[in-house]
C-alpha cells in the first residue's frame, strides 16, 4: 500500500486504510477520506503540506498526516489536478 | 410544531421570537451570508455560555410571523471532535429548535451533505438550503433541486445567497413546514448490514438507561463511532457490569467509525446520483485554474506578498494619516476642555483632558486602522483566499507548532495588536488560538513603532534606522522564541493535525463583510468606553495625585520604587515611569517623558548611555501590550491565559533589556 504523501501531482489512488488516533481518523472520515474513496494529488512540492482532491473538495494536509492515509493502487489520472 | 418546554435563552430579549430556527452547515458553505442576509442588524453576537465559540442569534420576519434564528458553529460532522461540534449538537438535542436549516454547497454537494446524514438522526425537522448554485455552475457542476428533494424526502430550497437569491422561498418553506402544509418524510441514512446487528445489540443494552433528552438510537450510534463525550456520558450512566458488556462490544468494533462514515457517503452517492451532472473529466473549474497560480510555491508566495503589501500600503496611505488627524483632533479637544474648565477644580480638567481624552480617546484614534484590517480579514476569509495563505505559510508556522492559519492574525499585529488578537478567532483549535493570541502582542504595532521613531533618533542619530530594523527583527525572533517555548513546554502535547479544506473561490458578500467589520468595531468601541476608559482614568489618577502633577505623584513614586530595577537596566526612574504609562497607550511613553523632562530629546542622551538606551528600547518593544490589547486578550483567552501571557512578556522584556544593556556596555566599553 502506498502512503498518500508519495503520490505525484496528477496521480490518483483509492483509499484503503487510515492510521492514527481516533480523533484524527474521525476528522478525516468526515471530510470524505473513507476506504474506497478515490483521491487525487493536486500539489506535492516534496516538502511541507500538500493539496489533494477528494470527493470534489480540495484539502490541504500536512505531510505527516498524508502519510497516515494508505492507498490501494496508483494510477495516472489527470482528473482535477493541476500539474506543477 | 413542538410544544415541550424549552430552557429560554435569557440574555438577549431584544432578538427573540418564540419559533426557533437553527442554521447548521459545514464551514465555507455560505452559512454566515444566509444568517446576515436574514437578520441584518437585528443580530446579537456573543459567546456560547462558558465557551469561547462565537454565538450569533438574530430575528428575522416573513409576513406576519417572526423567527429567532440561531447560527450554529460551522462543523463537518456532529461527532465530539471539537467544541464547535459539541455546541451544535447539544443545541439541537437540548434546545429542540422548531426547524433546522441545513446549508449545503451545491458545488461540493456530497461532502457538504455529510452533515445532513447526521442531522437527520436528531429530533428536529430539516430543510435543505441548496446554496451556491451560481458557484457550482461556474465550476461546471449542475444540480437538479427537484430530483434531490424527491430522493431525500425533505424540502430543498435553491439558493445563491451571496446574490440574494432564494431567501423568500426559504422563509416560506419554513412557514409551510411549521404549518404542516408540506410533506416531511425524510429518508433515513442507513448503515452497513454487519453493523446493524451490533447497533441493535448496543441499543438493547443501553436503551432503558439513556438520559433525557438524548435519542437512544443516536446515542448507540455515537457509541459505535467512538464519540468521547457520549462514551463518558454512558459510562457514568450505566452500572459497571452493564458498561463492561457495552465496552467489550465496542472494543470489538473499534474502527467502526470508518465504516459508518463510508456508509454515509455511499448513502449520499445514492441520493445525489440522479441530481448532479458533473463536468467532463479533465475540464478545469475556476478554482482549479486560480489555484495553479495561487498555491504555487513561488508564484503563490509572490501574489501573497503583493496582497499583504497592498493591505499595509492602504494602511499607511489612508489609515495612518487618518489616525494622525484623529489624534491631533483629540489633542485639540483636550486643550479645549482644559481651557473651558479653567475655572473649575484643576483635577477635573486634567481628568477629562489627560485621563479620558489622552487614554481612551487616543485608543479610539486607531479605529481607521482597525476598519482597514477587519475589512481585509473579512474579504480574505469570504473569498476563500485565506485558506491559500494558510497553506503557503504553513511550513514557517509549523516550527512553532502553529498552522498557516495563524499567520494572518499575527501579521495584522504590525498594524495593531487588537485585530491580531481578535483575528485569532479564525483558527479552529483552541490550542492554536491561544498560542496565536499569546504571541500577537510581540508583533510591533504602529504605536510602538511611533515611539521608536521618536526615541531612536534622539539616542542614535543617523544609526537610528538600523537600530529600528534591528528591533523589529528582534521582535520577530522573539515571536519564534516564545512560540517555541509555549509549543514545547507550556501548551505541549496536543499538536493538532493539519487538515484544512480549500474552499472554492467566490465573490465576497458585501453584507457579510460589512457586518463582520461593524460587529468588531462596535465591540471595540464598547471596550474603549468601559474597560479601557476605566484603566486610563486609573493610571491618570496615579500620575496626578496627590500633588496634582506627575513629579511626586504615585506613579513617580512607583517609578522610584522600581529604581533598583531601573539600575539593572541602567535607566533613571523617569524612564521607568514612562514605561509604566505605555500600558494605557504606547504613545504615552513620549507624553510622559515630555512632562517629566521637557525637552527629553536633548536631555536623555546626556543622562543615559547608548547601551542603556538600547536596553530601554528593547524593553519598550517587548513590553506588555496596551490596555486595549490586554482587554481583548482577556476576552478571548480568559483571565489565566492573559495573566500568563503578560507574565511571560514582562519577564522577556525586562530580561531582554537587562541583557542587552550589559552586553552592549561590555561591547562598547561603557
Amino acid at each position: 500500500m502506498t502512503p498518500l504523501s508519495e503520490l505525484q501531482p496528477g496521480e490518483s489512488g483509492i483509499i484503503r486504510a487510515l492510521r492514527g488516533g481516533h480523533g484524527f481518523v474521525s476528522r478525516l472520515a468526515a471530510l470524505g477520506f473513507t476506504p474506497g474513496a478515490p483521491v487525487t494529488m493536486v500539489r506535492n512540492p516534496g516538502h511541507g503540506p500538500l493539496i489533494v482532491s477528494v470527493r470534489g473538495t480540495r484539502v490541504a494536509l500536512g505531510r505527516g498526516e498524508a502519510a497516515q492515509v494508505l492507498l490501494l493502487q496508483r494510477e495516472a489520472l489527470y482528473d482535477d489536478a493541476a500539474p506543477n | 410544531m413542538t410544544t415541550q418546554p424549552r430552557t429560554e435563552l435569557s440574555q438577549e430579549q431584544t432578538c427573540t421570537a418564540p419559533v426557533i430556527v437553527a442554521l447548521a452547515g459545514q464551514p465555507n458553505v455560505g452559512k454566515s451570508t444566509i444568517f446576515n442576509m436574514l437578520t441584518g442588524l437585528n443580530q446579537h453576537v456573543g459567546n456560547w455560555p462558558g465557551k469561547t465559540v462565537e454565538r450569533k442569534s438574530g430575528l428575522c420576519s416573513q409576513g406576519d410571523s417572526a423567527f429567532t434564528l440561531i447560527d450554529l458553529p460551522g462543523t463537518y460532522s456532529l461527532t465530539a471532535n471539537s467544541e464547535e461540534e459539541r455546541i451544535a449538537r447539544d443545541f439541537i438535542v437540548r434546545e429542540r429548535p422548531d426547524v433546522v436549516i441545513a446549508v449545503v454547497d451545491a458545488a461540493i454537494l456530497e461532502r457538504s451533505l455529510y452533515l445532513l446524514t447526521e442531522l437527520l438522526l436528531l429530533p428536529a425537522p430539516v430543510i435543505l438550503a441548496l446554496n451556491m448554485l451560481d458557484v457550482a455552475e461556474q465550476e461546471g457542476i449542475h444540480v437538479e433541486p427537484a430530483v434531490l428533494e424527491a430522493a431525500l424526502g425533505i424540502p430543498v430550497v435553491s439558493m445563491s445567497a451571496a446574490r440574494g437569491i432564494g431567501f423568500t422561498e426559504l422563509l416560506e418553506t419554513v412557514q409551510k413546514l411549521l404549518a404542516g402544509e408540506i410533506p416531511y418524510h425524510p429518508r433515513q441514512p442507513t448503515i452497513r448490514k454487519e453493523h446493524e446487528l451490533v447497533l441493535n445489540q448496543l441499543l438493547t443494552l443501553i436503551e432503558p438507561q439513556v438520559p433525557q433528552p438524548y435519542p437512544a438510537d443516536w446515542v448507540a450510534l455515537k457509541l459505535l463511532e467512538g464519540d468521547d463525550e457520549i462514551t463518558a456520558l454512558m459510562q457514568a450512566q450505566l452500572s459497571p457490569e452493564l458498561w463492561t458488556q457495552v465496552h467489550a462490544l465496542l472494543h470489538q468494533h473499534e474502527d467502526a467509525i470508518l465504516d459508518i462514515a463510508g456508509a454515509r457517503y455511499e448513502w449520499i452517492e445514492r441520493m445525489v446520483r440522479a441530481a448532479v451532472v458533473r463536468p467532463r473529466l479533465g475540464q478545469m473549474g475556476l478554482t482549479a485554474r486560480l489555484d495553479t497560480v495561487l498555491t504555487h510555491p513561488l508564484w503563490g508566495t509572490l501574489v501573497l506578498l503583493g496582497v499583504l503589501g497592498s493591505v499595509f500600503g492602504i494602511t499607511y496611505a489612508l489609515g495612518s494619516p487618518l489616525q494622525g488627524a484623529l489624534s491631533a483632533l483629540i489633542g485639540v479637544l483636550a486643550e479645549g476642555i482644559r481651557q473651558a474648565l479653567a475655572g473649575a477644580p484643576p483635577w477635573l480638567g486634567a481628568l477629562l483632558a489627560d485621563g479620558v481624552m489622552g487614554g481612551a480617546g487616543m485608543v479610539i484614534t486607531f479605529l481607521p486602522i482597525l476598519l482597514i484590517f477587519f475589512t481585509a480579514l473579512a474579504l480574505l476569509e469570504d473569498t476563500g483566499y485565506m485558506a491559500r495563505i494558510a497553506y503557503l505559510a504553513d511550513q514557517v508556522m509549523h516550527t512553532i507548532g502553529l498552522h498557516g492559519k495563524s499567520f494572518v492574525p499575527l501579521l495584522l499585529g504590525f498594524g495593531c495588536n487588537v485585530p491580531a488578537v481578535l483575528g485569532s478567532r479564525i483558527i479552529e483549535t483552541r490550542r492554536a488560538r491561544l498560542l496565536t493570541l499569546l504571541l500577537a502582542p510581540l508583533v510591533p504595532c504602529t504605536a510602538r513603532m511611533a515611539v521608536i521613531a521618536v526615541l531612536a533618533p534622539a539616542f542614535f542619530g543617523k544609526a537610528a534606522v538600523w537600530v529600528s530594523w534591528g528591533l523589529v527583527a528582534l521582535n520577530v525572533l522573539a515571536v519564534f522564541a516564545l512560540g517555541l517555548l509555549l509549543h514545547r513546554v507550556i501548551l505541549r502535547g496536543e499538536q493538532v493535525a493539519f487538515i484544512m479544506e480549500l474552499p472554492l473561490y467566490h465573490l465576497p458578500n458585501a453584507r457579510t463583510v460589512a457586518l463582520y467589520v461593524w460587529n468588531n468595531l462596535i465591540a471595540f468601541l464598547r471596550k474603549a468606553g468601559t474597560v479601557i476608559l476605566g484603566v486610563s482614568v486609573g493610571v491618570w489618577a496615579l500620575s496626578y495625585f496627590p500633588h496634582g502633577e506627575v513629579t511626586g505623584s504615585y506613579l513617580a513614586t512607583a517609578g522610584q520604587w522600581l529604581e533598583p530595577l531601573g539600575r539593572l537596566l541602567g535607566i533613571p526612574w523617569q524612564m521607568m515611569a514612562a514605561l509604566l504609562t505605555s500600558f494605557v497607550a504606547k504613545e504615552n511613553t513620549i507624553a510622559t517623558l515630555g512632562i517629566l523632562y521637557g525637552d527629553f530629546q536633548t536631555i536623555l542622551p546626556q543622562v543615559m548611555s547608548p547601551a542603556a538606551a538600547l536596553g530601554y528600547l528593547v524593553t519598550q518593544m517587548l513590553f506588555i501590550p496596551c490596555v486595549a490589547t490586554v482587554a481583548v486578550m482577556k476576552q478571548e483567552a480568559g483571565m489565566r491565559w492573559m495573566a500568563l501571557g503578560l507574565g511571560l512578556l514582562l519577564a522577556l522584556s525586562l530580561g531582554g533589556g537587562i541583557v542587552t544593556y550589559h552586553l552592549a556596555a561590555l561591547a562598547w566599553g561603557l
